[in-house]
């Protein structure tokens, strides 16, 4: 061994003492990855990115902010007026939160459609699912931090809910809250668990769903795995590394990002009181509650689900069951073929059912309790459930269509998608692409990317040289 | 299969059902001292001695109060309201009795000076934790008949922003709601006949 030649370079160094080359080689430049990923595939790095803006803003906002309930109201608003760009990191961090759910929802149901949690891949989609309910005890705990109106009122029924458990639940509750109401107490542990606990846990969890990624591969959107077919150099036939090839492709969806996330940021950070309700500029007040509350916009589904059943106990189970469904869906769905793409119509009606029935229920929740907004809530819930239980029935006996041998289109062509409505599709755009209007349009905007080319063309020229 | 070979060559003349043995036994011994230091943990976690003596009784007088109004009292952090009922809304309680889930209040909390039809000591004063028994909100108060958003069989009571629960004007809740029980009545006693104590039974 000591008569190898070493390498005199400082990552030859490093590499004696540390395995820094392999690491990168096995992960980014010799980790292939499926050639066909179309847009869906974005949203998994894109939460690793939220996930840094949130740590990063969150350190600097627990440098003015104070975890005491005399405090921190007015601590909160001395972030946002005196403190300098104070009102920056606060909106990154709330506008964050949100997004983080938005990424998070759109990679969820990306799995959904391509079949991403089943084998091999039922640990992968078990630490997302981690992932999903420590993000939403994070978020949740976050909320109460500024000690608004909303905050109060909201911690004090989510930690209710607890209390609905029979035998332990009242015991629960208070060890909670560490006070028999919502008090300094809760608040304290809240922004204990809020910066340090759940953010030591979500980073280990990102870990553990990386690891148990980077053991199984990536799935794809033909559902099909790119293993099966190796070269004579044992790399996948229909694989790319991930370095450059995905971290370039990233990077670009990283800017649209980051300029969707500047201007909501910047124009639009309450977002119409979506991201920051309207009663949460109020202070706490434990005498009364604010005439219409409604959890932040990503918790409304499950709350619509909680609000539908007419009984604490039933509520609580009912929302609990929600999140549980999905913990064993790879056991639940038992057909063999992954992707939307060769799955039965059936599958595929299920799906749009239930993406319809999610949207309606976090509509509904954002909205006050009336009588028939209740009837509505309770078909949507049942049809969120009967999504999942339908699954271990049909799922065995689906007509599904034939799988390929290689990796397909990262999205299929018009030209190529067969059944009536994209027939239909096809027929309005024939019909839009006819009209003297569109191509009077096309004509004047092609006119202007002609011009806006030739200026690119004549910059390149003048600063190449 | 490298680590089974290797554990046959260590286990090679050993009696591995000792090692097991002390193995299970060190175990039991870490597990039991792991549940042992999380005790103080989670007790930190409890109401705090200074929490539990905080929960003082409140003395009020109600002497201003008005027919149709409620007061507002913190008791333990927790609204308790006063409210004076008119005669017309006494007698429209025993109209309600067949929409409540629990009308004579077998299942609800009150001292027993107050398990009566106007779940109250004096009829036309009622005293109530304004807590819902769902997920603890405070409900609204709303006296008015038939109000356009209530419906026209409303005939005055609380209602829960939250959930949607309703409570008839003696805190007992209506059937088909969240909320499971009727609102609580806390102790509470008269000093005289203007001066009520909240927080401890005559």
């Amino acid at each position: 061994m000591a008569a190898e030649e070493k390498d005199k370079s400082l990552l030859g160094w490093i590499d004696e003492r540390f395995p820094l080359s392999s690491f990168v080689s096995e992960h980014l430049v010799k980790y292939y990855a499926p050639k066909n990923f179309n847009f869906l595939y974005f949203f998994g790095s894109l939460a690793l990115v939220v996930l840094v803006i949130q740590i990063l803003t969150g350190i600097f906002l627990t440098m003015n902010y104070k975890p005491d309930a005399k405090l921190a109201f007015d601590s909160v608003e001395y972030i946002m007026r005196d403190v300098s760009w104070g009102w920056l990191i606060r909106y990154m961090h709330s506008t964050g939160a949100s997004a983080f759910f938005i990424v998070v929802y759109l990679h969820m149901f990306r799995a959904l459609f391509y079949g991403s949690y089943k084998k091999p891949r039922e640990l992968l989609w078990l630490f997302g699912m981690v992932i999903f309910v420590l993000l939403m005890a994070e978020a949740f705990m976050g909320y109460l931090l500024p000690w608004g109106q909303m905050s109060f009122w909201g911690a004090q029924v989510i930690i209710s809910l607890f209390s609905a458990i029979p035998v332990v639940g009242e015991d629960l509750a208070l060890l909670i809250r560490g006070d028999y109401v919502i008090a300094d107490a809760t608040l304290n542990r809240f922004f204990a668990l809020h910066v340090i606990a759940v953010p030591l846990a979500l980073a280990g969890l990102v870990v553990l769903h990386l690891a148990a990624l980077h053991t199984v591969g990536s799935n794809n959107p033909d559902g099909i795995e790119i293993k099966k077919n190796k070269d004579e150099n044992g790399i996948p036939k229909d694989g790319i590394p991930f370095h450059p090839y995905y971290t370039v492709k990233d990077l670009f969806v990283l800017c649209v990002f980051l300029i969707i996330f500047a201007l909501i940021m910047f124009y639009w950070p309450d977002f119409g009181g979506y991201f920051l309700e309207a009663p949460n500029f109020e202070p706490a007040d434990p005498m009364r509650t604010p005439e219409h509350i409604a959890p932040v916009w990503y918790f409304t589904p499950f709350y619509s689900i909680l609000r539908a059943v007419p009984d604490k106990l039933g509520g609580v189970i009912a929302m609990g069951g929600s999140i549980v469904v999905l913990f064993i869906l790879p056991w639940l769905d038992r057909g063999e073929v992954k992707s939307i793409r060769y799955r039965s119509g059936i599958f595929k009606f299920a799906l749009v059912l239930f993406v319809i029935s999610f949207i309606a229920l976090g509509i509904l929740g954002t909205r006050p309790a009336t009588p028939t907004a209740t009837i509505f809530a309770r078909l949507f819930s049942a049809i969120y459930f009967l999504f999942f239980l339908s699954l271990p029935f049909y799922s065995t006996k689906e007509k599904t269509k034939p799988l390929p041998e290689r990796l397909t289109h990262s999205v299929i062509p018009l030209e190529e998608r067969v059944g009536w409505h994209w027939d239909l599709v096809r027929r309005i755009l024939a019909w839009v692409t006819s009209i003297e209007a569109y191509r009077r349009l096309t004509g004047v905007v092609g006119g202007y990317l002609k011009k806006a080319d030739g200026y690119v063309e004549e910059l390149i020229k003048k600063y190449s040289k | 299969m490298v680590c089974k070979e290797e554990y046959q060559m260590i286990d090679n003349g050993v009696d591995t059902s000792k090692r097991w043995f002390l193995t299970k036994a060190a175990t039991m011994v870490g597990a039991a001292g792991a549940v042992m230091a999380a005790v103080p943990f989670i007790s930190s976690m409890q109401p705090s001695e200074k929490a539990q003596a905080a929960g003082a009784p409140v003395e009020i007088d109600i002497t201003k109060l008005e027919p149709g109004q409620l007061i507002r009292v913190m008791w333990r952090g927790k609204p308790v309201w006063i409210v004076q009922r008119s005669q017309e809304a006494l007698s429209s309680l025993a109209k309600l009795e067949p929409k409540l889930r629990d009308p004579k209040s077998d299942e609800s909390e009150q001292p027993a000076t107050a398990k009566n039809e106007y779940r109250s000591f004096k009829p036309e004063i009622l005293v109530a934790l304004g807590v819902c028994t769902h997920l603890g909100c405070s409900p609204t108060y709303r006296p008015e008949v038939a109000p356009t958003d209530l419906g026209p069989e409303w005939l005055g009571g609380f209602f829960c922003p939250c959930h949607g629960s309703s409570f008839d004007l003696a805190g007992r809740v209506y059937k088909g709601v969240p909320a499971p029980r009727n609102l609580d009545i806390p102790p509470h006693q008269y000093l005289s006949d203007t001066r009520l104590l909240i927080g401890e039974n005559a």
